[in-house]
């Protein structure tokens, strides 16, 4: 118990720390920034499906597309969320995540493990269909440009730092709900049903309606990430619903370590500073960036926030080690 | 994270810069130019071509513009419009580019056009060619400037060439995005004016390779096919068209048979005709010299996407050495780009009113010949014909032209279609 109090007082530091340095460095970093904090929301939603109820999701991007049309559509037809509505979006958003991920859920919970990935997938590239070929709602391949960020009271999202304080607040709202969601006895079942489906089952647990509940609610978070994502770059494009989208959002949760929410965060600060900075400076970054991946997936299983535990587990048995040789020569 | 490293190397980073700038301030003035190009993914081959054109330039001047010192800072924006977003901003927050170059394809160029006005920074489009941005939506970027082109304004002349040719009838078949719709929809347009008729329009999605669906539907009577291909698409067609026994003339959209694609071609294309700005066959002292310039250092042909690219260098330079080797401020920056006239590799270049090129296009067609002294036989883009000095509406009135919608699926519609 003492060592997850620690845990927690670890993030909330680390989130401090970005609050606080974030705002102090160039305004590009800002933007950076605010773009990882908005992407993490989706990634973290993905870690709800893919840690803690183990299944792997292709078509998360979905989610996200879905609350940034929408966002964009809203703000450029209707002129709707520019204002104190922005918070009414927000809001449409979640539902519209919700809604998409109650309707593909009814196709896709029936599978599990690899069946689940495909049907996903599928349901994905229809989302990635609509946004390309509906021209005249979605702007087809050309995308739709949000000219301006929401406006209101005295707040101008338009500053980049406003924005980014709206991001993060939405971000540590979120990642608060979702940690007390996982660690609720909700949370506890998918676990449950993660690691064995049909004890829960026997146990009496509907583990179906338990999974379609996580995946409706992983859902309303995509949405939510995208309503942020689409107002971070003022652009909506069907390169925001398609597969390399969800893959990137799959990559960033297992690099971080799946199961840990966190961990899906690091990940994504990872993915994204890499690929900003060293896109920069090299032009073989992607070959970086696939190594890093291997690298993880071979040799840290549990992702970067497994680091610790593979230090503890090491220690342990250098230790065991150290005392095998003292003892090898005696035997001898 | 980020912010952590930044702030322990930030000030060392800082310090560098500031270091660097000040020496160079002390012997002449710093141009800091940012360079947008898809340099990985599936765009990487055009996004090298781009970047070589522009480096062409720069090495040929030392790379110096009017005395002052270019500094040239080339991000990849991986041919997708968000990411073009954050590296644009990355080079006007961070960078502090004095204005920024480049973009691929038409969603690149209408995602970073607001980029522009938002910061108030020149974005010189080269390749991108949008209708819009120069059109209808032209008040709204009054930062944006085209050396490029525009998607139609090659298939304007084009309808008219085609009706001297004395088709009467044309089906299309064109890549299903804006592109596609912009450059057969210019050509609709013109073909229609002088009496012909477009009996059909087919519109293939971005990726296809196999066109066996779409060809046994390409109509009987039409007297030629036009097509708009790109990618690997323009190399497929053309192979699957001739192994399904096609007679009719084939024209098309210039990028289908940039020399970009060319060499890659088989002898199935030669006969087919296209139309663009610039073909490496040029027969001029200017575009001779271009070609054995680039060919010596690259090994191969260049193609539109890299000419674009050096008479972009080149108008910049142009205007830095008037501005006395100093950025003269973007609206300065933009009076004087409107005011350019060159004689670049693909002819002379000037602009209007809608900060749009007025070129030459050229009507090619692709032939295996010796060229330029070349010992072998290869595939080149022959000048057929020459229209000079044409702007964005070609033989269309600006006013009516600008009246109607932009180029789409469904505009302009399809009368004869049945």
């Amino acid at each position: 118990m003492r060592s997850h109090t620690w845990k927690i007082l670890m993030v909330i530091v680390a989130l401090a720390a970005v609050a606080v340095v974030v705002p102090n460095t160039n305004s590009f970093i800002i933007l950076l920034v605010t773009r990882a904090l908005a992407f993490s929301i989706l990634v973290m939603s993905l870690d709800i499906l893919l840690g803690y109820t183990g299944l792997a999701s292709l078509g998360q991007a979905a989610y996200l597309g879905v609350g940034a049309y929408a966002t964009a559509i809203l703000a450029t037809k209707y002129h709707i969320g520019l204002g104190w509505d922005f918070w009414l979006v927000l809001l449409i958003g979640i539902v519209l995540g919700a809604a998409l991920a109650a309707i593909f859920g009814l196709l896709a919970i029936r599978a599990s493990g690899v069946y689940f990935l495909m049907i996903t997938l599928a349901l994905g590239q229809c989302v990635w269909g609509l946004a390309y070929r509906w021209n005249s709602l979605t702007g087809g391949d050309n995308g739709i440009n949000l000219r301006e960020r929401p406006k209101f009271g005295g707040i101008d999202l338009a500053n980049e730092m406003t924005f980014f304080f709206l991001v993060f607040g939405v971000f540590v709202v979120s990642l608060l709900f979702m940690y007390t969601l996982v660690r609720s006895p909700f949370g506890r079942s998918l676990a449950g049903i993660r690691e064995r489906e049909l004890r829960m089952k026997i146990l009496g647990y509907n583990t179906w309606l338990h999974k379609y509940i996580a995946f409706v609610i992983a859902g309303a978070f995509g949405g939510l990430s995208g309503v942020l994502w689409a107002h971070t770059a003022g652009i909506v494009s069907p390169v925001n619903v398609e597969l390399p989208t969800s893959v990137d959002a799959l990559l960033m949760a297992v690099l971080g370590g799946s199961g840990t929410l966190v961990g899906g965060v690091i990940g994504t600060f990872i993915v994204f500073g890499l690929r900003e900075f060293l896109s920069t400076l090299v032009p073989w970054w992607q070959y970086v960036l696939g190594i890093v991946y291997v690298a993880t997936i071979l040799y840290l299983p549990t992702g970067l926030m497994g680091i610790p535990e593979r230090l503890r587990q090491r220690r342990a048995k250098s230790g065991e080690q150290g005392t095998a040789k003292i003892l090898a020569p005696a035997t001898s | 994270m980020t912010g952590a490293l930044l702030r322990r190397f930030g000030p060392v980073l800082l310090g560098g810069t500031v270091a660097l700038g000040l020496t160079a301030t002390a012997k002449s003035e710093e141009l800091r130019i940012g360079y947008l190009a898809p340099t990985t993914g599936v765009f990487a081959q055009v996004g090298k071509d781009m970047v070589d054109g522009f480096k062409m330039y720069l090495d040929e001047k030392n790379n110096k513009f009017g005395g002052a010192d270019v500094k040239f800072i080339v991000e990849d924006e991986q041919g997708k419009p968000d990411t073009a977003v954050t590296k644009a901003k990355k080079l006007i927050l961070q960078d502090k580019v004095h204005f920024f170059v480049g973009g691929l394809l038409a969603s690149t160029g209408y995602a970073l056009a607001p980029v522009s006005t938002a910061e108030k920074v020149v974005y010189i489009s080269s390749v991108s060619s949008a209708d819009d941005l120069t059109q209808r939506d032209l008040p709204k970027y009054p930062y944006f400037f085209r050396t490029g082109w525009s998607s139609s304004q090659p298939s304007h002349p084009f309808g008219q060439w085609a009706c001297d040719q004395g088709y009467k009838k044309i089906s299309i078949i064109a890549a299903d995005y804006a592109f596609g719709y912009e450059v057969a929809g210019g050509f609709q347009r013109a073909f229609e004016a002088c009496g012909g008729q477009i009996v059909q329009k087919i519109w293939p999605p971005l990726t296809t390779k196999d066109f066996g669906p779409y060809i046994p539907t390409l109509k009987d009577d039409a007297d030629a096919i036009f097509t708009v291909m790109v990618g690997p698409m323009s190399l497929q067609f053309p192979k699957q068209l001739a192994a399904n026994g096609n007679k009719k003339p084939v024209i098309g959209g210039g990028p289908s048979y940039d020399e970009f694609v060319l060499p890659s071609m088989g002898d199935e294309v030669i006969g087919h005709v296209s139309t663009l700005q610039y073909s490496a066959g040029l027969d001029t002292p200017k575009n001779v010299a271009f070609v054995k310039a680039y060919r010596t250092k690259f090994g191969k042909m260049p193609g539109y996407y890299s000419e674009t690219n050096y008479t972009t260098a080149q108008i910049i330079d142009e205007v830095i050495t008037k501005a006395g080797g100093k950025y003269p401020g973007a609206e300065e920056f933009l009076k004087m780009l409107a005011a350019v006239k060159v004689d670049a590799p693909r002819g002379p270049v000037s602009f209007d009113a809608t900060r749009n090129p007025v070129q030459n296009i050229y009507i090619k067609k692709v032939a295996k010949v010796k060229m330029f002294g070349y010992p072998n036989e290869e595939l080149w883009n022959t000048v057929i014909k020459t229209y000079p000095n044409v702007d964005q509406f070609g033989q269309f009135k600006k006013d009516e032209f600008m009246a109607t919608p932009v180029y789409s699926r469904d505009y302009p519609p399809c009368k004869f279609c049945n």
